[in-house]
């Protein structure tokens, strides 16, 4: 568990982080986001003490960051960026290594763990293992640079703007490797974004910064269906957010006994994509399977009723 | 790669058997006077030679690697504009008069030639190294900042590798620089390849000139190519060509 207790940061008197508390449960991932000059990434900066708060606490498992020294706090949590900072003159094995290096593991356990997250990644190990950052493509890039930060099973993974320098494509499917990922690991993630769209796909948690102050933690759910504030209300996007909503429910909540013609939709597909197929192809009721096996049908109704906002 | 070859071929031959060439340098000498410098063998002034300029270049880059590392810390950056005017003025200086100048203190030999390569030497590494470690990829030093190393392996890990090639270029100006000028120090009797050239310009004997300068030019011609390969060896698996 990660508190932050009353953190500020001032800068001439300013404040970029206005007293900010919250709880970040153990093996969820928060997603902080905010416009640029929110303070987002000025507070995930002082949680690694790469800028010192002016005040407040962070507390790691019940222990202060203040009381080790910086570099040995660094290593213990994992840091991951925009434009991956790969080390370009060090192997992809030695940059995935270089935690674990640091903190003296063996050499055949890091080789081990090093071979280990490039499966995770879906990158083939004798292949990738010994090839430069400059030889691979930006989303493999990114990937070593996500390996890198999950490399010494930290205790909390940092991750500013990630995926901000991918394509749209290859940036969906770094979220949903990380997701995944997450999941198997059980990792203890805080991630940084200025896309809404990407705090509710990925959050288990979203907090809202503004103006250096946390005007909104909640589930995506509760963000999009009771915003906080103005602001709040405006980033989770008016016409949208009907969608924004149906896109976190899977059709498996939804599911009804009863016929449907035509293709199948799986169990874990989210309300948006089975509204759209709803209407691409016409119809007013899917047939939902699960592993091939039929669980019955969702009806363009019931999707209609999910998205409807409070009256 | 054949030329290369060729030219390593060339000089090796000219140090070690000046005998061979006799017949090329024989219409340049005056009629009946000596052909081939015979003082000293070529091979020990070739060696002393490279020796002055490996160590007045191997002492310039310490000094100005080291102070330009120490610049481009946060704590040192105020003195950034002072070494810099330190190091321009060693190169303003010319380094005849730095000769000059060293002899009433250090007298006759290779010291005052050692002192007058060191001050040339420095600027152009100094200026390099301060560019390379002022240009380095940001979101790396972020990283790096960021996972957990401390300033001394920042600096030995990321920061110096990263810095190389920007630094050996430096490096490769300076001690082609120091190749050249080191023949002047047999001006006041450093052991250098200057020593032939001086014999032959006293003694108007254009053979000797031509020997002379013909080794000094091809020692640095082969020095710098050695070393541009090194550089482009490092900047390629760093990704940057």
């Amino acid at each position: 568990m990660i508190e932050i207790d009353k953190i500020s940061k001032l800068y001439d008197g300013v404040a970029a982080v206005d007293a900010v508390s919250m709880i970040v449960e153990t093996a969820t991932i928060t997603v902080i986001v905010g416009t640029s000059g929110s303070g987002k990434t000025t507070l995930l900066r002082m949680i690694n003490r790469l800028i010192e708060p002016s005040s407040g606490e962070v507390r790691i498992n019940g222990e202060p960051t203040g009381t080790l020294p910086k570099h040995v706090l660094r290593r213990r949590i994992g840091y991951a960026i925009q434009g991956h900072g790969l080390f370009p003159h060090h192997t992809v094995a030695r940059n995935i290594g270089a935690v674990p290096e640091l903190l003296r593991w063996p050499p055949e356990k890091i080789r081990a763990r090093v071979d280990e997250l490039l499966d995770l990644f879906s990158m083939e190990p004798a292949q990738f293992r010994d090839r430069f950052p400059g030889e691979l493509s930006g989303g493999q890039q990114q990937r070593v640079g996500v390996a890198r930060a999950l490399a010494s099973r930290p205790d909390l993974l940092l991750m500013d703007e990630p995926f901000g320098a991918l394509d749209p494509i290859i940036r969906a499917r770094a979220q949903q490797d990380l997701r995944r990922i997450q999941r198997a690991l059980g990792s203890t993630i805080m991630l940084v974004t200025h896309d809404i769209e990407e705090a509710i796909h990925l959050g288990d948690r979203v907090a809202v910064m503004d103006e250096g102050r946390l005007v909104q933690h909640g589930t995506p759910a509760e963000i999009i269906r009771q915003p906080a504030t103005e602001f709040v209300a405006e980033m989770v996007g008016g016409v949208d957010r009907p969608l924004r909503l149906l896109s976190l429910v899977p059709v498996s909540e939804i599911v009804v006994d009863g016929p449907a013609e035509g293709e199948p939709l799986d169990a874990d597909t989210n309300l948006r994509d089975a509204l759209s197929t709803c209407l691409w192809s016409g119809r007013d009721a899917l047939p939902v399977v699960r592993d091939g096996v039929p669980l019955g049908r969702v009806t363009l109704d019931a999707i209609r009723a999910r998205a409807e906002g409070p009256r | 790669m054949l030329l290369r070859a060729a030219l390593v071929a060339l000089l090796g031959a000219l140090v070690l058997r000046p005998g061979w060439f006799v017949w090329a340098f024989a219409p340049f000498a005056p009629e009946g006077g000596p052909v081939i410098y015979e003082r000293t063998t070529l091979l020990s002034l070739s060696l002393s030679h490279l020796g002055l300029v490996v160590l007045a270049s191997g002492a310039a880059t310490l000094v100005a690697v080291t102070l330009a590392i120490l610049v481009t810390r946060p704590a040192g950056a105020a003195f950034r504009p002072l070494s810099r005017t330190i190091t321009n003025v060693g190169q303003t200086f010319p380094p005849v008069a730095v000769l000059a100048l060293a002899v009433p203190a250090l007298g006759f030999g290779a010291g005052p030639t050692l002192v007058a390569l060191f001050l040339y030497g420095l600027l152009p590494i100094f200026e390099n190294a301060i560019t390379g470690l002022s240009t380095l990829p940001p979101a790396t030093m972020e990283a790096a900042r960021g996972i957990g190393l401390n300033r001394w392996q920042r600096l030995l890990r990321v920061e110096l590798p990263l810095a190389m090639p920007v630094i050996l270029t430096g490096i490769r100006l300076s001690v082609v620089i120091a190749l050249g000028t080191a023949t002047i120090g047999s001006t006041v009797a450093a052991k250098t390849l200057g020593e032939v050239i001086i014999a032959g310009l006293l003694t108007n004997n254009t053979a000797y000139v031509l020997q002379g300068g013909l080794i000094v030019g091809l020692f640095a011609v082969l020095i710098y190519d050695a070393l541009v390969q090194l550089e482009t060896r490092l900047s390629r698996r760093l990704g940057t060509v």
